[in-house]
């Protein structure tokens, strides 16, 4: 049974706690093993305490499936793209390093990619996934469309994502400011010579620009 | 974004319409539905290659059959008739190295020979005289000792016959002979 089509994931960046409870959740999930596939991290751990967990964003053109040497990477009729399958992946780590989000997992003991599969033995009986139900403050959201908009009317969904030239759109949303007026989140913007004004705030991120354009 | 029409192909990163597109998309898919398919033609196509090979491997055990017996009629001195008492039995290969046989004296002018291999499992059959049979010990199975033919057991085939020929006191084998019945 696929996931139901008009439920949606929404990621809210801005309400995340850090309190680790989906990590621990994700890890519980049947379809993941006792591995947790989420990774909470931190956005400037120099300067706050914002952190962000990172799940899989389940594009509609995965790169993960694109670099795939051994055809192991397989989405569903519902737009989920699944872990690899066990018996293709020879664990080439491809997919590990070209996500754009940094989701796909190497695990080392059981040679295989695995990932957030949205908790599928879950979402495809029609009940959330495992850090969606665990999340305090519903950074993490599963849920329809009418139902998020009535509950978050400050807010906006975005899907579509630039990272260089290509332009990634996903089926998890991303939750910004209604201010925000584009329906785009210019991820690697600061990253390109004369795309922000603004200095990078991190000491670590300043070596890597100056490194980057020497 | 939900897809269940397995025609609905997809999109390419670069955007450009599938038949723009390498071989290899169309091969590999990403999607479930799409790797599931199985276009008519191909199962056609898969079911006429099958039948084809089929018919192929008929083809090659009948010529085996008809061209192939004739590479074992060698002449090998097995024995003499003085040195194998009545009722006794010898070991030999026939027609070559590793292909062990069998060959007892069942009375004064009658000699016979079968391969040692058991017909079920190809374990080595042990000749007894005394009982009158070739006994497998593998699975209990037991030939006849005069022609070879199944008594009990699993196996279903008789052991296959060596052709002696008996020229005074020299026993020869000319031929093996394999049989279904």
């Amino acid at each position: 049974m696929p996931v139901p089509a008009d439920y949606n994931f929404y990621i809210d960046p801005a309400r995340c706690i850090g309190c680790n409870a989906c990590v621990q959740a994700c890890s519980e999930c049947d379809t993941h093993k006792g591995l947790s596939m989420i990774q909470l991290d931190f956005i400037d751990r120099s300067r706050s305490t914002q952190t962000v967990p990172v799940i899989c964003m389940h594009c509609d053109q995965p790169t993960c499936a694109e670099v795939c040497p051994a055809d192991a990477i397989k989405r569903t009729e519902d737009g989920v793209v699944q872990t690899a399958r066990k018996a293709r992946c020879i664990a080439c780590n491809n997919c590990v390093l070209a996500c754009p989000f940094g989701v796909p997992k190497m695990h080392d003991q059981a040679n295989l990619m695995m990932k957030c599969d949205m908790c599928y033995d879950r979402t495809s009986q029609g009940l959330k996934p495992m850090c969606a139900s665990v999340c305090p403050s519903q950074a993490l959201y599963f849920g329809t469309r009418e139902e998020f908009e009535s509950l978050r009317p400050n807010s906006q969904p975005v899907d579509t994502f630039r990272f260089g030239a290509q332009r990634v759109t996903t089926k998890v949303k991303m939750v910004v400011p209604k201010s925000f007026a584009e329906n785009l989140l210019q991820i690697t913007a600061p990253l390109e010579p004369g795309g922000s004004t603004a200095p990078p705030l991190d000491p670590l991120l300043a070596n890597y620009f100056e490194e980057g354009s020497a | 974004m939900s897809r269940s029409d397995p025609d609905e192909l997809t999109i390419a990163p670069d955007g450009r319409p599938m038949e723009e597109q390498p071989k290899w998309r169309r091969d590999f898919p990403i999607d479930v539905p799409e790797d599931h398919y199985v276009a008519r033609r191909e199962f056609t196509k898969f079911l006429a290659l099958t039948s084809f090979a089929f018919v192929a491997g008929q083809a090659w055990i009948l010529a085996k059959s008809w061209f192939g017996g004739s590479a074992d009629s060698r002449e090998l001195l097995v024995a003499r008739l003085s040195d194998l008492p009545v009722g006794g039995t010898l070991q030999f290969d026939y027609p070559g190295p590793g292909q062990p046989k069998l060959l007892v004296r069942l009375s004064e002018q009658e000699v016979v020979a079968f391969d040692q291999r058991c017909t079920h499992l190809s374990c080595p059959v042990i000749p007894q005289v005394a009982q009158g049979r070739f006994h497998c010990p593998c699975h209990n199975g037991n030939f006849d000792l005069a022609t070879g033919r199944t008594i009990s057991g699993p196996p279903r085939r008789p052991l296959p016959k060596v052709e002696l020929k008996v020229r005074g006191d020299r026993i020869f084998a000319v031929g093996v002979t394999e049989r279904t019945s």
